[in-house]
Formats: C-alpha cells, sequence, structure tokens
C-alpha cells in the first residue's frame, strides 16, 4: 500500500480517496467472484445442468420443468446459499476475534467454541443425550449450539476478571480446545462402531445437512450482528491500536469487548451447529481480507464477509468436482485448497500480514 | 480560556493505591506542564485518571472549556500497534472517534494533511504502522492525538523514542501549539533539562503522590533531585542563562 511521498495535504486528501476507490473496487471483485462461484455451485451435482438452466430456475422458477425446480430450489440452493453464509458467519467472527483479542491466531476454532460444539454434537450422535430435552427432533444441532454458547460463555466470565489480558483469554480458549478434544475422544471410544463414524463425519463439516431453516436462522443472525458491527466500525478499527490508545480516545473497552465477543458467539455458534467442523475459514478468511484491504473495519468487514463466502463457495465447489458424485466434506477440502493459496500469499507479500 | 486543576485526585487498581491525595494550583491555557518523576512513581495513571480512563477519590476541575471532560486527550507511552492501517488512516481513525458515521469528509482530511504536515510526517502517509520505526510511530501517535482537536493534552513521554532532532522539533512545535491555541500540555520528561527549557511548571510525582509543584526553576532543584531520584546534581547556569542539570552521580 505504500505509494509515492504525497506531501501537500490536497495530494494526500487525494491518495486517501483513490485509495478508498480501489477498496471499493477490490469489494466488487470478490462480489463478482462470489457470485460467479454460487452460480457454479448450483451447477454442479450428480444431474448436470447447464448454468444457463439453473439461473433460469433460480430466476424464473415456474418457467423450468419440475425436476429442475424441485433439484435446485430444495437441494442445491439450500446448501449453495449455506457455503456463503457460514463461510460469511464463520469469517466475520474470526475477524473479529482477532480484532478485540489482538491476536492472530484466534478464530471460533482456536478458542474452543468448535471444539465444544462437537463433543455436543458428539453426546447426540453417540449416545442420544439431549441437552435441551425440549427440541428431541434436533438433538446434534442443539446440542452444538448449547456447547457452543457455554464455551463462548466460560471464555466471557473468564475475561472478565480482573487483571486478565487477551493473550490470557486466548490461552483459555487453547485449553478449552484440548479440553473438549479430550472429551470427544473420550465419547468417541465409549461409542459403537457406527456412532464413531458419524461423529467424525459430523466434525468434518459437511453443507449437506443445510436446510431453509437452517440458512434463514444463519442468515438471521448475520443480519443481526453486521449492522451492530457496522455502528462500532471506528471504534473496533482503533482496538487494533492497543487497549490504551483505544480508551484514550474515549471508547469503553471492556464493554465493547464484551459485546463484540456475545455477537461473536453467536456468528460461531449457529453455523457450526447446523453444518459441524468447519476450521479454516475463521482464521484465514480475515487474514486474505486483511491483506488485500487493510483493517479499516468500514471495508474490512464486507471483505471478511466475502473472502469467507467465497472460500468456502470455491470449497462446496471443488468438494463436488474432486470425485464426481461424491461429496468430499467442506471443512477438509476447504483446508486443502486455502492453505496453499494462504501460503503463497503471505510468504508472497512483501509486508507483514499482522 | 480554559483552566484546570487537581483537587485531592486519587486513582486505585484493585485492592492497591496508584496515587492519592494530589493536588495543584490552577494551570492556565497556553501553559506547558511537566511531569516527572521515577519510573512507576504514578505519572500514567494520573494522566489516565485525569482523562477519566481510570475512577478515583477527587476532583478535575476544568473551567472555561468548550468541550468539557472531552477536550481532555491522552496521548498514551504504548506504540507498539502495527495494525494494518496507513499512518493516514490511523490520524483520520482519531478525528473519527469524535465526529462519527461512515463518511469522511474533505474538512476531516484537510485536518489530518495538516496535522500529518505540521509534525513532518506528510511523507509517511501511505505506509503502513508496522514499517514504522519507533520514532516514527511516536510522532504519528502524537498526531492522532492532535487529531482530536484537545484543550487539555496529556502526553506520556512523547519524545522517548526520538531522536535528538525530533525531541527538539516535537518540544518546539508543543510549545508554540499550547501559546497559539491556548492548549495546557501536560508532558510526562525523564529529561529533566528539557523540563527546564521547554515547561512553565513541574509536578513532581513520586510513590503515587504530588511530591512538589511549581515553576520549574524552583522545582528541579538539587534537593528534589537527591529525595526523588535519589542522584547528586547541581542545578547551573548555561552560558545563555538557561539553568541545567549536571548529574555528579548516584547519591
Amino acid at each position: 500500500m505504500t505509494s509515492p511521498a504525497m506531501t501537500a495535504p490536497a495530494d494526500q486528501s487525494a491518495g486517501y480517496r483513490a485509495m478508498v476507490r480501489r477498496k471499493r473496487w477490490l469489494l466488487l471483485g470478490f462480489l463478482v467472484l462470489t457470485t460467479l462461484s454460487l452460480v457454479l455451485d448450483l451447477a454442479l451435482g450428480p444431474v448436470g445442468y447447464s448454468v444457463k438452466e439453473v439461473v433460469q430456475a433460480v430466476l424464473w422458477p415456474d418457467s423450468v420443468p419440475m425436476q429442475l425446480r424441485v433439484v435446485v430450489w430444495d437441494i442445491r440452493l439450500p446448501t449453495a446459499l449455506m457455503a456463503l453464509a457460514v463461510g460469511a458467519a464463520l469469517s466475520v467472527a474470526g475477524a473479529q476475534m482477532q480484532t478485540t483479542l489482538n491476536n492472530p491466531l484466534a478464530s471460533p476454532f482456536t478458542l474452543g467454541i468448535s471444539a465444544a460444539a462437537s463433543f455436543g454434537a458428539a453426546l447426540g450422535l453417540a449416545f442420544g443425550v439431549a441437552l435441551f430435552p425440549s427440541f428431541a427432533g434436533y438433538v446434534v444441532p442443539v446440542n452444538a449450539f448449547v456447547m457452543a454458547m457455554l464455551s463462548a460463555g466460560l471464555i466471557h466470565l473468564l475475561s472478565m476478571k480482573r487483571g486478565v489480558t487477551t493473550a490470557t483469554i486466548v490461552l483459555l480458549g487453547i485449553a478449552l480446545v484440548f479440553t473438549f478434544n479430550a472429551l470427544l475422544a473420550l465419547v468417541q471410544y465409549f461409542a459403537t462402531e457406527q456412532a464413531v463414524a458419524a461423529v467424525v463425519f459430523w466434525t468434518m463439516g459437511s453443507l449437506t445437512k443445510a436446510t431453509w431453516p437452517k440458512l434463514g436462522v444463519t442468515c438471521l443472525v448475520i443480519a443481526i450482528t453486521l449492522p451492530l458491527f457496522a455502528r462500532n466500525s471506528w471504534a473496533l478499527t482503533a482496538l487494533r491500536l492497543g487497549d490504551d490508545k483505544a480508551a484514550s480516545f474515549g471508547i469503553n473497552v471492556a464493554r465493547l469487548r464484551l459485546q463484540t465477543l456475545v455477537m461473536i458467539s453467536l456468528l460461531a455458534a449457529f453455523p457450526v451447529a447446523f453444518v459441524g467442523t468447519i476450521g479454516f475459514v475463521g482464521l484465514v478468511g480475515p487474514h486474505i481480507a486483511r491483506m488485500l484491504i487493510g483493517e479499516d473495519q468500514r471495508f474490512f468487514l464486507p471483505a471478511s464477509v466475502m473472502t469467507g463466502a467465497l472460500l468456502l463457495s470455491i470449497s462446496s465447489v471443488v468438494s463436488k468436482t474432486l470425485i464426481p458424485g461424491a461429496i468430499f466434506p467442506i471443512g477438509v477440502v476447504t483446508s486443502l485448497i486455502g492453505v496453499p493459496f494462504f501460503i503463497s500469499l503471505i510468504l508472497g507479500s512483501k509486508e507483514r500480514s499482522w | 480560556m480554559v483552566t484546570l486543576q487537581l483537587k485531592e485526585l486519587g486513582a486505585r487498581y484493585g485492592s492497591s493505591t496508584a496515587l492519592q491525595h494530589v493536588n495543584t494550583p490552577v494551570f492556565h491555557a497556553g501553559q506547558m506542564v511537566a511531569v516527572i518523576g521515577p519510573n512507576a512513581a504514578g505519572k500514567s495513571t494520573l494522566f489516565k485518571r485525569v482523562a477519566g480512563m481510570l475512577k478515583g477519590p477527587g476532583e478535575v476541575l476544568l473551567q472555561g472549556s468548550r468541550k468539557g471532560l472531552d477536550g481532555i486527550c491522552y496521548m498514551p507511552q504504548d506504540i507498539s500497534a502495527n495494525a494494518r492501517l496507513t499512518v493516514y488512516e490511523s490520524i483520520l481513525l482519531a478525528a473519527k472517534q469524535q465526529h462519527q458515521g461512515w463518511a469522511v469528509t474533505d474538512a476531516e482530511l484537510a485536518q489530518v494533511g495538516a496535522i500529518a504536515a505540521s509534525l513532518g510526517i506528510a511523507e509517511l502517509a501511505f505506509r503502513n504502522l508496522g514499517e514504522l520505526s519507533g520514532g516514527q510511530r511516536q510522532l504519528v501517535s502524537i498526531a492522532q492525538t492532535l487529531a482530536r482537536d484537545p484543550e487539555i493534552l496529556l502526553m506520556d513521554e512523547p519524545t522517548s523514542a526520538l531522536d535528538l532532532h525530533r525531541q527538539i522539533q516535537v518540544l518546539d512545535f508543543m510549545r508554540t501549539l499550547a501559546r497559539e491555541r491556548g492548549l495546557i500540555v501536560f508532558i510526562a520528561l525523564h529529561d529533566l533539562n528539557q523540563a527546564l527549557r521547554y515547561c512553565d511548571h513541574a509536578l513532581v510525582i513520586a510513590n503515587g503522590q504530588a511530591q512538589r509543584s511549581g515553576p520549574c526553576g524552583q522545582v528541579i532543584t538539587a534537593d528534589m533531585l537527591r529525595e526523588v531520584y535519589r542522584i547528586k546534581a547541581r542545578i547551573e547556569s548555561c552560558s545563555q542563562g538557561t539553568p541545567l542539570v549536571i548529574v555528579d552521580g548516584v547519591a
């Protein structure tokens, strides 16, 4: 982002406006790529349809044969849109965790929220334990959600203790990861072979669990949290200058951090409960957004939405094309295609990524 | 014109008292106040308490202010931030904390440009914070503080990472700014010769208390240096009449 020296205030003002335009173009580029990936995701599947047919089925459902309409609207659209929604939610959750905890390793995965959700899901899958018996029909997602919220709540409680720094919170999160992974292993040890297979499949993450109601809930959570983040965008950006600096700006750092952590918990818990563990997006989506667009939250926030959505959508496309007729678990694919891209981005960048 | 007085000011961290019974005379617009004292004496705590970042007993009496407590701006010591923001964005960020709203106006950009130019960091405008040296970061931190349009400035060791040229440049600039804009500038300093040269008043903080307060020449004395800093020193006038601290050794 280095540019030739511009020393006159007018030049700098023009330079800033040019930088903002460049960021807007980048966001638009992400939007175009995400839309293309979505269309491709809809077109791919065991039954081959052309892009034109699929687009027609989405825009004018009454004008296409019923089979195509059912495949697109009942199977592919919820899954493809869920990829976008889950990717966006996890990426934004990771972005705000990294911002509020001032730590590049923070994500729903590294703070134990995903591990807690996996343990909750495993209890349901292996032993039929329902943590919320009134939702008997949705034991696995409800268990996963309850455990995710419990772990997030535990982190909140501990973070409110006097003298607890952001580094301590990250360490507590890592301790939770190990604890829940050990408990998950214990469940698998006592479970039947079939149950173990189900648990393992769940922990790999799968978009095939997507339904319209689950998609609706995920989108609702995003729709509630994003405007709140946007409203605090200047304050959240200031957090990255350090707690003292942010507080000196008149920001109530403790309150902002708590509010943000509550919203992050919702953003992380619902997707994990619905589609299983997808670890990579929440960590890397924000880093890619940060490297490309910087940390002004007015642009970083939408960029994180886009990078997360795009990463998971591309992963969904790849998961369908690796072996024709089979769908690979999305969590595995996301990491496999995302890691090389991420490493090339970090090593190729002339500037520090954090 | 703004005036400020501290009465029986105190602050606590948990159960331990970090600051108590700090009283000062009334400071007037245009004054530079050196806040001096050993490490961990309570200087930063005093600044945070005055800025409202810490709670505690006592009163911060502000009169003639157009912005009230919002006009008291603290510049922290920590300059380690390496957010992926350009210098220009980070100064704008400080300015935007008081003028919320997503859109950035031309007036705000002009203000940021003028501040960057006045501190000699205009050429760094589109460099990322992570690429800057310690001294450059300190100048950016000063710029961020100025962007908040302060009436009372609390600067915590603003020259600690600067080379000698930049130290003099910043202190000259701050003194001019205080005089021209009618600010009251508190500066925590370890270089007592700079305090003698640039400041009108000295406030000595030690063990969480204001040990002495008064015109620099009357406060920075051999006795004070022996008591507070535990050093043997003399105060002598240079050829131009400015008093100088000459350190002979540890007391």
